[in-house]
Parts: C-alpha cells; structure tokens; sequence
C-alpha cells in the first residue's frame, strides 16, 4: 500500500476539520474539529517520515501532540468557564470586541 | 527753550497719562488737573511765542531733538520737533482755544459722573494734536494724526450708551481710516523717491523738483486724501455732522476749532511739493469748492443747531482748502481764515452748547425762539461770533473770508472767475443759515416744548465757568481778524514759512469787499424774510426736493451706501459663501470620506471568531496556492 494513500486521508481529515471550525457553532465541536486538523498533519507528517527514511517527521509528530495536549488543556478550561458565564458553548456569542 | 517744547506736548499726555489710570480718586479734583495742565501748555506756548517774536523773522525755527526712534541704516525715524511760524500758529490757536473749552467743560460736563474721563480724553486730545503740529516729520505727524483720530473717536462715542453716539463714533472712525491710508501711501512714496520724510529732506523746491511729475501729483493726491478725511471735505465728509453726537465741548474743539484743520495745515505744510505740481493743486481748489457749498447747502437745511453748525464748519474748512489749493497766493490767508474760524467757530459751538443746556438738550432750533431776553450773555457772544462769520465788516471773518475771494479771483482766466463766483456764493449762503439760525434761536416767539420726559425748558444763563470763554472767543471774533491784518501782519508772520504770492485779480480789494458784503446782505435779508417777518412752523414744512435732499445731507449716505456699503456686504456674503461652500466644502468633505472609508472598513471586525477563522484560512489558502505557482513556473 503506497504513502500517498495516508497523504490523501491526511488531505481529507484536514477538510473535514477546517469545514467543522467554519460552520460548526458549538465551542466544543470546534475544539474536536481542531484536533482533527491537528492529527491530521501528524498523519502526514509520519507518512512523510516514512517516505523519507528518517526520522524528522515522527520526532515534529511528538511535538504536535504535546503542544495540543496542551493546548486542550487551556482551551477546555476557557470553554468551561466561558459555559459557567455565558450558559452558552456558541462560539458566536462571545463576540464582545465587537462594536 | 527747545526743551520747552518737549513740555509743550508733555503737559496734556501727562494729564490724559494721570487721569485715564488715576481711578476714582480723581473724581472730584482731575477735570481741574486737566484743565490746568492745558493752562500750563499754553503759557509754554506764550514763552515760547514771546521768544519766537524777538528773533529776526529767518531765525525763528526751533528745533528739538528728543531721541531717534528706528534708528536703522538708510531708515532715520525720530521723535524730533520743529517750531516753526505756521506750528506756532496751530500751537497758539490749539493751547488757547483748547484751555478754554477745557474751562468751559469743566461747567457743561459737571453733572456727568464720567467727567473725570471726560477730561483725560480732552488732554490726549491736545496732546495728540500739539504732536501733530510740531512734528518735524512726516511719520511722526502720523503718529499725532492717528492720536487725534483715536480721541475724536473716544470722545464722539463719549455717550456710548447711546446707540447713536456709538455708531457715529464708528463711521468718524471708519471714514477717517481711509484718509489715513492716503497719508500712509503718500509717506511710502515720499521714503521711496526721497529716502526720508523728514520735514527738512523732502519740504525743499529742489529736492523735490528731482523728482518726477507724476510721482509729485500721486504724493499731492495722496496728501490730499488724508487731509480729506480728517477735515471732512468731499467726498470723506460724512462723518463730520454724525459726528455732532459728542458732547457739544467736543464739536467745538476737536470738530470745529482745531482737529477738522488738520487737513490744511497738512497741505500748508507740503506746500513745497504742491507748488511743484498743479494738477494736485487744482485738486485742492476743487474739492475745496465743492466742500465748501456742499457744506453750505446741507447747513441751510438743518434744523438741529449742531448739525448746521457742522455744515458750517465742512462749508468753512473748504474756504481755507481752496485756499489752500491756489498756492503761494492762498496759503496765508488759508491759515487766517483757520485761525478765525477757531475763534468764532469754537465760539459758535459753545453758545450753541449753552443754549441746549438751557433747554434740556434740545437740539431741534424749530424748538428754540426768543431766548435772547433769557440768555443775555450767550445772546451778546453768539451774535458777535455770528458777525465775524458771515463776515460783517471790520469783524475776523470780513477780513480772512475776503482775502480768500480775492485770491479765488486772482487764479486768473476762467477758473479765477469760476473759484470767485463758488466763494461769493459761499459768502452769501454762509450769512442766510447763519442768520437763519440767530432768528431761529434768539428771535421770534417762544416754541419752547417739554423734553421726553415731560419736563418744560427753564432757559437760564450758564455758569461763570462756561460764560467767560465764550466771552474771551467773542473778543478773538471780533478782534483777529482786524488785528491780522494790519498792515499784513499775519502775512509777514508767515511769509518765511509758506511764501507770499501777489497776484492782480481783475477786481480790486475793495471792489471784492463791496461785492462779498453785497451778497452777505442779501443772504442776511433772505433769511430775515423767510424766518424773521412769518411765524416758524414748529415742524418743518415738507420743502421741494432740494431742501429735502439737503436735509438728508444730500444723500451722502444713501450715496455711500449704495456706491460703497451695498456692494461691500455683497462681496463679503460673497466671499463667506465660497468659503462655506468650496473650501469648507473641501476640508469636510475630505474628513467625510475618510470617515466613510473607516466606517466600512470597521465592519471587517465583526468580533465572530469564525469570521476571522476564514479570513486565517483564506489567507493560508492564497499562500499555499501563491507557492504552488511559483513551483509550476
């Protein structure tokens, strides 16, 4: 089975991720489209890794997951907080630096 | 006793100095100040007159420098006098005449809780004036021309709480502003063909003659602007009678005694340039003329007594600026007639002042009649103040007015006759208004009429205070004239000034003088048939148009108005359109579109973190596609 194929569903998930941030309202659901589009260049990046011969990739894969566990972890805490102030998880409510 | 004159116009500024910042204090004690200051400035004059008399007749100049004010290179302004027979005159004339209307005041404006100011305006006057006339050059004349501006404005808005004074105040202000810039121009032409103003550089037959003709006729005219302004002569003669206004110390000193005379001794003064240019002069002669009926017709018409005394004064000032305008022949006697019409003119307008304190500030003579049994003392001087003026033989104005018509004749050819007949015409329309008045004022029967607030007039003579220089004036009215001219004293006063010129009229001195007490008489018997033998109607009767158009000054203003005011509000409405429209069109219009723009602009930041979202991706898009591009070429 060729590495492209893994390209290709990296390429799809990416879609999928970014339509989800674009359309979806719910905060949680586009903090899961996120870390779709995350996984889906550690996808990518493996698969590249593994086309090269090396090990690049894999090692820049760690770093994506640390930073986005991370990354969960700060952005959980401001949606529970935004829910507990708000009683809303609609990304289109916190519009406040609107004028 | 150079240093005398600096004391000379010292002691008024002084004065005005103390009184105008002394404050309340001065109350009671600062129109004595004033008035003795004026007295001190004349008894300087008399020292220095006194002095002036025991020296040979070329040796009389005085000069005094005080200290250079813009001393720069190839531009020598200083403040520096020079008394000379023709400043000596003014002095005298101005000190004297000046002192006693400061006396008169001090009675006329005792109920007035501003006299205080009164006087200290009064003191700047003579201040201003004496600088005028004992300058020794011309930018500082302008200085002392400006200060007698300054005071007649104060003075005539003296009663600001009356709208009518205020805005007679402005229009005296105003009109002598363009005169002003005549004097101002006529300077600049003489630093830019001579190098200097002063007296000694420009004022020399040589000197002058190097330059050329045009340049001479534009100072003349320009000279002749200024002296337009300041005595009211056509076609800047509207003020004059709004300027009636001012208290009646006021009209006596400043618009008729001595400021309005300003104008002719500034073409004395330059006598030296107008020699040298007959189109200028010729200028002279005929504003002078049209002055001097122009004035003789509005006084005929008016029925408030200082309005026709005002007519009087313009009438008489174009006398002496015709003769003013006929050169060596005329500049003498010019300077006669003033100092006459000082005299009986001051005299005139403080007997009018008198009689309207009498009468509750009633102006209107139709209002007057009979008042000669209430007010004997006032009666007497008017009367012989109204002799000398309609020049009744052996009085002041037969001697000076006669000189004036003689040389008017001597001009020579057609213009000798045409400048003979205006002034014989003058003479007999001088006598009617002034004999109008007297039979108005102290003839006929009572109309006496109760003032606005219901109070009846109680005529009753003035107080020693304002009677006793009315009665020093009646003597110089009746005295100078005669005493000037014998034996041509006041010629040979002042031949080494002005020059003297003889010239042969067609008609003989004596011939003149019958011919000018010929037409006295009749202007004297028209009025006494009109106003002397029927009942005065108490309100004017409605007249032909000529009186009507006399009455309204001769349309003056509506002329003014419609020549100069109309169109000048329309260039302004004009020119605040363009600036409402076009360049704040502009700059708003500018600000707007800005302002627009950010409108728009602002809505980009919506605040939906989904919209920024696309915007990332979009522009991650444009980047990865850009890379591709470049790739694949």
């Amino acid at each position: 089975m060729s590495p492209e194929n893994y390209l290709y569903l990296s390429a799809l998930l990416f879609t999928i991720g970014a339509c989800g941030v674009l359309i979806r309202r719910n905060a949680i659901v586009v903090f899961m489209c996120i870390e779709l589009m995350l996984n889906a260049a550690n996808l990518a990046l493996v698969a590249f890794s593994r086309m090269h011969g090396n090990l690049d990739g894999q090692i820049a894969a760690f770093f994506v997951m640390v930073v986005a566990a991370a990354e969960v972890v700060v952005g959980l805490a401001i949606i529970v907080m935004l829910y507990r102030s708000r009683h809303s998880a609609s990304v289109d409510d916190a519009s406040l630096m609107k004028l | 006793m150079e240093s005398l004159i600096g004391g000379l116009v010292a002691a008024p500024l002084l004065g005005a100095a103390v009184l105008l910042t002394g404050g309340r204090r001065l109350d009671r004690s600062g129109h004595w100040l004033g008035t003795a200051l004026a007295g001190l400035s004349f008894v300087f004059a008399a020292v220095l007159f006194f002095d002036m008399l025991g020296k040979d007749a070329e040796e009389r100049t005085l000069t005094s420098h005080l200290f250079s004010w813009v001393p720069v290179e190839g531009f020598q302004a200083d403040v520096a006098f020079q008394l000379d027979q023709l400043s000596m005159t003014f002095v005298l004339l101005v000190t004297s005449v000046g002192s006693l209307i400061h006396l008169y005041s001090v009675g006329y404006m005792a109920h007035d809780e501003r006299r205080r100011r009164f006087f200290g305006y009064l003191n700047l006057f003579m201040g201003a004036m004496l600088l005028l006339v004992l300058a020794d050059n011309y930018l500082l004349l302008y200085v002392g021309w400006e200060g007698v501006g300054l005071a007649s404005f104060l003075l005539i808005g003296f009663w600001q709480h009356k709208p009518s004074a205020a805005t007679a105040a402005k229009k005296a202000f105003i009109v002598n502003r363009v005169g002003d810039v005549g004097l101002a121009i006529a300077i600049f032409l003489m630093f830019t063909t001579f190098g200097s103003f002063a007296f000694s550089a420009v004022l020399d037959e040589q000197v002058a003659a190097g330059a050329g003709q045009a340049t001479l006729t534009g100072i003349g005219l320009m000279l002749l602007l200024a002296a337009c302004g300041k005595s009211a002569q056509v076609p800047l003669q509207s003020w004059l009678g709004d300027a009636m206004e001012g208290p009646t110390p006021v009209s006596a000193l400043i618009h008729a005694a001595t400021m309005v005379t300003a104008g002719v001794y500034l073409v004395v003064r330059s006598a030296d340039i107008f020699n040298l240019t007959p189109d200028a002069q010729l200028v002279v002669t005929i504003v002078g003329a049209a002055s001097l009926l122009f004035g003789a017709f509005v006084a005929c018409a008016k029925d408030d007594i200082k309005k026709s005394l005002a007519g009087s004064t313009m009438s008489q000032i174009g006398y002496m600026m015709l003769a003013a305008g006929l050169g060596p022949i005329g500049y003498v006697f010019a300077i006669m007639h003033l100092v006459t019409h000082g005299f009986f003119k001051a005299g005139l307008f403080l007997g009018a002042g008198s009689v309207m304190h009498a009468m509750n500030d009633e102006v209107d003579m139709r209002r007057y009649g009979a008042l000669r049994r209430h007010m004997p003392v006032t009666f007497v001087t008017f009367g012989l103040a109204y002799l000398a003026i309609i020049g009744f033989p052996g009085l002041s104005g037969f001697f000076s007015k006669d000189e004036i018509i003689y040389a008017a004749f001597a001009k020579g050819g057609t213009q000798g006759w045409i400048l003979g007949g205006v002034t014989l015409l003058g003479a007999a329309l001088t006598a009617y208004y002034m004999t109008r008045m007297m039979l108005l004022t102290f003839f006929g029967e009572k109309r006496w009429q109760p003032d606005a607030a219901g109070r009846e007039p109680h005529p009753h003579e003035a107080p020693r205070v304002m009677t006793i220089p009315m009665i020093v004036l009646a003597v110089g009215s009746v005295g100078a004239g005669a005493y000037f001219s014998l034996g041509e004293r006041f010629a040979h006063w002042l031949e080494p000034v002005t020059g003297l010129g003889h010239e042969e009229a067609p008609l003989s001195h004596g011939m003149v003088s019958l011919a000018a007490t010929a037409v006295m008489l009749i202007g004297v018997a028209g009025a006494w048939a009109q106003y002397g033998r029927r009942p005065v109607p108490l309100v004017a009767p409605a007249g032909r148009w000529v009186t009507r158009a006399a009455r309204r000054d001769l349309l003056q203003d509506d002329f003014n108005h419609a020549v100069l005011v109309r169109p000048g509000n329309y260039l302004t409405r004009g020119l605040v359109y363009v600036d409402h429209k076009l360049v704040d069109g502009v700059v708003n219009g500018t600000a707007a579109a800005f302002g627009g723009l950010s409108g728009r602009l602002r809505r980009v930041q919506n605040g939906f973190a989904r919209s920024y979202a696309v915007s990332m991706f979009g522009g991650a898009a444009v980047l990865v596609a850009a890379t591709l591009l470049m790739r694949a070429v």
